[in-house]
């Protein structure tokens, strides 16, 4: 095999000649030089892997890439887009610093906000609590104790009107991490952008909206998985109408990988999931032009550096190909994957907490090397609860100090041409479509999700990487080496304020006394009608908020139309 | 594995709404790997619901995943339930991320172990054991 493929070389001519010559003399290495060395030193390990499990050699040469044609690889901003998104990325305009944010009630994330921006900060991003994630009120009897906790709790247009209150929404985008419930919180952004006399088109953001993700790995749903995907068809049809600057979906690995999948599987299933939602707004009769150059990505940036950089590489090349190949996309901005990146919360520690910040700064660098268009960097104090304010600055400052200091923005894709990084992006690829394949042979991603393929698949590798942590196989410092005797509460957390359950649900009271119950009760019906006929369910829920109906009152009646969903778990 | 005496049963469930399931599915694969008979009840259960498939399915352990900070509601109001229903010798264990003196508090109110994040799966396997042979047969 070797010397037909050195053949073949020999017969390209001078470049051929030059890989001959490298080929005999990294065989003369081999033997040589490395034989000997490792006869008196062997390596530490029999062989090596990146995070994901792929095999890595000890050292890579143009023999790795000799099969690579040049295309590619090809330019930043040009299809299959492998160098990055943008033809100046960060020389043009930085990756936005988005830090998310959400606790307690709408007033209180508001001032949350208002000290971001005062800090530098150049995007909003909102985390929303546990019971507006699933589309409950503060009220239900599911939301008892999750009230504002883990982000800010949303009932009403009112709620939303507060959170925003005193920003400029013309002038910052914003971001809403926001799933089964999304289209409900879109429709609250729409009121009050509206409300405030805005041209919708002005508004840049995002809203996640990804609901398949949901049923794979972060499990918050309202609906089954077929109205939730029809869902998304109306969320993307409508900004594509009404809002040209807008996100309408933020198709996310980032909660795969958090579940357990490996770098391969998070790219991968990300990909299978925006291959399901194009297929449901073209057999809308969407035209793929029309909506695609919106949709965005999210994706994590995980610990193993140079694996996360080949990944964003390899799923901008795969997407690319995707798009144009499969849906026949015409427009470059169709085939060209934008992405957000968060670093992995999942390699937060409690022990030794301040060495989250080192590993943060590492991820975050892998976010900007594999060319993120905006970037969230966890906070050191994580592993406890949600962020301080201390802590956010200081996850923003990491990301200052890479922008400002390292002079990595300069150049772009700076790895792009390593033998490693290029032969890894390229193994990353075949991976991702060897499992867009076998998700094909299972019959498409809902059909698979219907199955628990996915989720079979994230809790095996889950558990694989439980094994090898515990068997101290992948190290993790603090907790299963260079182990410290445990501090008691070593750092300040972010206290819950106790009050916020009692305060949302009094002003949820007030809100639904001094409302029109009668037109609530049309609005919800006229919602419903809408859903019934397959009907665009936007502009009938824009009409439902604004009458005040709650978050909580519209998922109900749609599950009366729908009904719920109840996950058979496999593990 | 073998082991002496009747096999654990454990039913192992997440309370509330939080869908971080990644942790609840290694422990229960890891003590179904142990030996014991495992049955997830899955995500986003009532405290009702999970006491009364506990006493259904007669299990010795009852393991509630929780990551979403709402522990010192939800742990407190299983304990009510599991005495009301004359269920205490079912242990209740519990895991997730909780800061150490909320541990003491819930240990002290009758929680028998809560396993926080990073404990090995073969820590949360010897775990149950020592729980159940301390329990004694029922």
């Amino acid at each position: 095999m070797k010397q037909e493929s050195q053949l073949q070389r020999d017969s390209q001519g001078e470049d051929g000649a030059a890989l001959g010559r490298l080929e005999r003399s990294l065989r003369a290495w081999e033997e040589g030089a490395l034989a000997a060395f490792l006869a008196r030193r062997p390596e530490s390990k029999p062989e090596y892997r990146t995070g994901a499990g792929l095999p890595v050699k000890r050292v890579y040469t143009a023999l790795d890439v000799a099969e690579l044609p040049l295309e590619e690889i090809g330019l930043p901003g040009a299809y299959p887009f492998t160098r990055g998104a943008y033809p100046t990325m960060y020389r043009g305009r930085l990756w936005t610093m988005r830090q998310i944010a959400g606790f307690g009630t709408a007033a209180d994330t508001n001032e949350r906000f208002q000290y971001l921006i005062a800090q530098g900060q150049t995007g909003l991003s909102v985390d929303f609590d546990m019971p507006t994630l699933m589309g409950y009120d503060s009220d239900h009897a599911m939301s008892l104790g999750e009230v504002g906790r883990e982000g800010v709790a949303i009932d009403v247009l009112d709620d939303m009107e507060t959170l925003f209150a005193g920003i400029d929404l013309t002038q910052i985008s914003v971001s809403m991490t926001i799933n089964p419930s999304a289209w409900i919180l879109l429709a609250m952004y729409v009121a009050v952008a509206e409300g405030r006399g805005y041209d919708l088109h002005q508004l840049s953001g995002t809203i996640q909206n990804d609901c398949l993700k949901e049923y794979i790995a972060q499990k918050e749903w309202t609906f089954p998985v077929r109205p939730s995907v029809r869902i998304v068809r109306d969320t993307i049809e409508y900004c594509a109408e009404h809002m040209q600057r807008y996100n309408p979906i933020n198709i996310s690995g980032y909660h795969i990988s958090e579940a357990g999948a490996t770098a391969v599987q998070e790219a991968a299933f990300t990909i299978a999931n925006a291959i399901a939602y194009v297929e449901e707004v073209t057999r809308a009769g969407g035209d793929v032009d029309d909506f695609a150059p919106r949709l965005s990505f999210f994706f994590v940036s995980q610990a193993d550096l140079f694996e996360e950089v080949a990944k964003f590489r390899a799923a901008r090349r795969v997407y690319a190909k995707v798009m144009k190949e499969r849906f026949g996309a015409q427009k470059p901005e169709s085939m060209r994957l934008r992405f957000h990146a968060q670093t992995a919360a999942i390699t937060l520690t409690q022990p030794q907490p301040y060495v989250n910040i080192v590993r943060t700064a590492y991820q975050a660098l892998s976010a900007v090397l594999g060319g993120a268009q905006s970037l969230h960097t966890n906070g050191f104090d994580e592993a406890y609860t949600i962020p301080t304010e201390e802590a956010m600055k200081l996850s923003l400052r990491t990301q200052q100090v890479i922008a400002e200091e390292t002079n990595v923005p300069s150049v772009i894709d700076p790895l792009g041409g390593s033998y490693y990084v290029e032969s890894l992006t390229t193994r990353i690829e075949t991976e991702i479509f060897r499992i867009l394949d076998q998700v094909e042979a299972l019959g498409g991603t809902i059909a698979a999700i219907e199955q628990g393929w996915f989720q079979q698949q994230i809790a095996d590798s889950a558990y694989a990487f439980a094994r090898r942590k515990a068997s101290g196989e992948r190290p993790v410092i603090g907790v299963n080496t260079y182990v410290e005797p445990a501090e008691e509460a070593p750092i300040e957390t972010h206290p819950y304020d106790a009050t916020t359950e009692q305060r949302q649900i009094e002003h949820l009271r007030q809100v639904k006394a001094g409302r029109d119950e009668a037109a609530v009760e049309r609005l919800l019906a006229d919602l419903r009608a809408a859903a019934a006929a397959d009907q665009n369910i936007m502009p009938a829920t824009i009409a439902a908020v604004k009458a005040r109906a709650t978050m909580g009152e519209i998922v109900t009646t749609l599950q009366g139309l729908w009904g719920t969903y109840r996950e058979q778990p496999v593990f | 594995m073998e082991r002496d005496g009747p096999v654990i049963r454990v039913l192992v469930a997440k309370v509330g709404l939080d869908g971080h399931d990644r942790g609840i599915k290694i422990v229960a694969r890891a003590l179904r790997d142990a030996g014991m008979e495992v049955i997830y009840a899955g995500l986003h259960r009532t405290p009702e619901e999970v006491v009364e498939a506990a006493i259904e399915e007669d299990v010795d352990v009852l393991g509630i995943s929780l990551l979403s900070g709402a522990h010192m509601t939800i742990f407190p109001r299983l304990l009510t339930l599991l005495e009301a229903r004359d269920a205490k010798d079912i242990l209740l264990v519990g895991g997730g991320v909780m800061p150490q003196e909320e541990v003491q508090t819930l240990k002290r109110m009758g929680v028998a172990e809560i396993l926080l994040q990073d404990t090995p799966p073969e820590r949360i396997v010897e775990s149950i054991e020592r729980l159940v042979a301390a329990r004694g047969p029922r």
